[in-house]
């Protein structure tokens, strides 16, 4: 598949994205050429596996897959002595709409993630890997699979990596169509060849995951970003971003903006930077209505909102999420209840039917939004949203509930006089 | 259908099954294999995965029924997914997919009398940045115009 908008320019120094621009960087001779593989290498051979969580855990890297738990805490849970196998999942489904930036490491770089496997099962005693990758992506998929198959060859997986005595085995698997199966436990019961409906936590993952054995489940970016803190240490990376969020994020930009794509930027970055400087602004003619800083379930911001740093906490502090980094631009011309109808029919799809309020509340929504956007809106329809959208949060399984739920609450609240004006006896 | 699985194929299959702790893991990926080959997981087909990996057929059923990549009938030469998630649809997705309909001559979800062409609704396919986009078979096509589409659909043969 193409991956063309990579505009990689404005940007000093980058960890995931600096050399895009070679054509054949996902052959392993020019990965090598550019100093690839260094970071096993210096893993493997050079450091325990303590040092690297320590390491990791000192660099502030926060989950990029949507919740931004801290990695290195996260392997911390793994318990170091078992008598079952452990298992890393790698989370490539890549469902949150808005999203596409997996699949531009996948393509680009795909040994960089293979690095960070490779330095992330060692440091957890891990021998098995699973990419658990989106369907659609084919093509993608066959990338990967050709990356593993030289990486193996050059002896970087199987039998005894560079002569060290730890072995790893890594494994493709396409999922077919089914946003649930990003959600970490959706993801376990896919992989182990069932339905994707998410488990109860307790127990967590990393003491009862795959097969009921120890599992971390760790997005691509994430991972891909452990052979940078490895090589040039913690301080390092977390000075590129916060104190809290070190690093830096792959923001995708899509909406009618000048140019839609991937950045790679510093993590707090302000969203207007982000918009204005590096996507170019809004097309000629187009005003900012509106922006979804976050990934589709991450609550709606006005245009008035985006001076704002984009990182976990400040976006949580204005009652939104950084979520996957994926920004959505909405300009002036579009209503907003296309917007709502468009994320009712999301969550109503993709609902995995397993708890009621999720499934019955979305398909709720959805038709009060159809219905008032045939303009039969009634009087009361707006509160009527609210109102369900309320008995959804916190009453489901998974977080699945709460994606739902919240974009719809900040959409109904923040734009109350729009929709309501959409009513029949509105005021519009 | 089943019994002409080719022994390529069922070499394949076999792989597959064995990097799995447990055969059953191997579903998603032994239904894609076969799907390829056959264009849909009929009855049979479910009979035949549910003895591969010693499951009960509804396993494979639910399976089969929960993910939306795998069709119980089979779907046309051409498969056209075309997005209709938010960030397609602020570029203009909803023309797309009205041309669409016009110049196949089906509504969503439908398939050409003559079985070239099946026209399918999809989420995000996570090609924003290329919005609108469609899938034709596993094929991603971005920037989509009415133009663009026109000249798509007479490259295929
Ligand atoms: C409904 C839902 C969908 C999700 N989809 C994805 C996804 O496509 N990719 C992903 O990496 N994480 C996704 N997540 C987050 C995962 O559950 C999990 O937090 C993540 O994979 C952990 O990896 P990280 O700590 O490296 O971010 C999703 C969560 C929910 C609730």
């Amino acid at each position: 598949m193409a991956c063309s908008k990579a505009w990689t320019r404005h940007v000093d120094e980058k960890i995931l994205t600096e050399h895009f621009g070679l054509a054949n960087l996902y052959e392993i001779e020019a990965y090598l050429e550019r100093g690839g593989y260094r970071a096993v290498t210096k893993a493997l051979q050079e450091m325990t596996p303590d040092g690297i969580m320590d390491e990791v855990k000192k660099a502030g890297l926060r989950g990029r897959g949507g919740a931004g738990f801290p990695a290195g805490m996260k392997w911390s849970f793994v318990p170091k002595t078992s008598d079952k196998p452990k298992y890393l999942c790698v989370n490539a489904d890549e469902g949150e709409p808005g999203t596409f930036k997996d699949r531009y490491i996948l393509t680009h770089n795909p040994h960089l993630l293979i690095e960070g496997i490779i330095i992330a099962s060692f440091s957890v005693g891990i021998h098995a890997a699973y990419v658990y990758i989106r369907g659609e992506y084919e093509a993608v998929a066959q990338r990967l699979e050709q990356a593993l198959a030289q990486a193996a060859q050059k002896g970087y997986l199987g039998k005894s990596i560079l002569e060290t005595g730890f072995d790893l085995d890594v494994f493709v698997h396409r999922g077919a169509g089914a946003y649930i199966c990003g959600e970490e436990t959706a993801l376990l019961e896919s992989l182990e060849g069932k339905r994707g409906h998410p488990r109860l936590k307790p127990p967590f993952p990393a003491t009862v995951g795959l097969f009921q054995c120890p599992t971390v489940i760790n997005n691509v970016e994430t991972l891909a970003n452990i052979p940078a803190i490895i090589q040039k240490g913690a301080p390092w990376f977390l000075d590129k971003g916060l104190a809290k969020d070190g690093g830096t994020r792959i923001f995708g930009v899509s909406g009618p903006v000048v140019r839609p794509g991937i950045y790679e930027l510093p993590v707090g970055t302000s969203l207007r930077e982000i918009i204005y400087t590096h996507a170019g602004g809004l097309k000629p003619g187009k005003k900012l209505k509106a922006v979804i800083p976050g990934g589709m379930s991450a609550p709606i911001l006005k245009a008035d909102e985006i001076d704002i740093k984009m990182d976990f906490d400040s976006l949580a502090g204005v009652g939104s999420m950084l979520g996957s980094a994926a920004v959505i631009v909405i300009d002036e011309a579009t209503p907003i209840l296309d917007v709502l109808k468009k994320v009712a029919k999301f969550y109503a799809h993709e609902s995995c039917g397993q708890c009621t309020p999720c499934r019955i509340g979305t398909s709720w929504i959805h038709k009060i939004i159809k219905r008032m956007s045939a303009g039969h809106g009634e009087k009361g329809d707006v509160d009527e949203l609210v109102r369900l959208a309320s008995n959804i949060k916190g009453k489901t399984l998974c977080p699945m509930g709460d994606a739902a739920s919240l974009p719809v609450l900040s959409l109904a609240q923040k734009f109350k006089n729009e929709l309501e004006s959409c009513l029949k006896d509105g005021s519009g | 259908m089943i019994a002409g699985l080719s022994s390529e194929l069922k070499k394949k299959i076999a792989e597959v099954v064995a990097r799995y702790p447990k055969k059953e893991a191997a579903i998603l990926p032994v239904l894609h294999l076969i799907q390829r080959e056959t264009g849909a997981i009929g009855a049979d087909e479910e009979r035949w995965v549910a003895g591969l990996l010693e499951i009960r057929p509804i396993k494979v059923r639910e399976v089969v029924t929960f993910y939306t990549m795998y069709h119980q009938k089979p779907v046309g030469r051409f498969h056209i997914q075309v997005c209709s998630n938010l960030p397609c649809s602020l570029m203009g997705g909803e023309k797309v997919i009205d041309h669409l309909q016009r110049r196949l001559g089906i509504k969503i979800g439908e398939t050409t009398p003559d079985q070239r062409f099946t026209l399918s609704e999809v989420e995000c396919l996570g090609a924003c940045e290329q919005a609108p986009c469609m899938m034709i078979n596993f094929d991603y096509y971005g920037d989509l115009t009415p133009e663009k589409i026109d000249g798509l659909l007479k490259g295929l043969d």
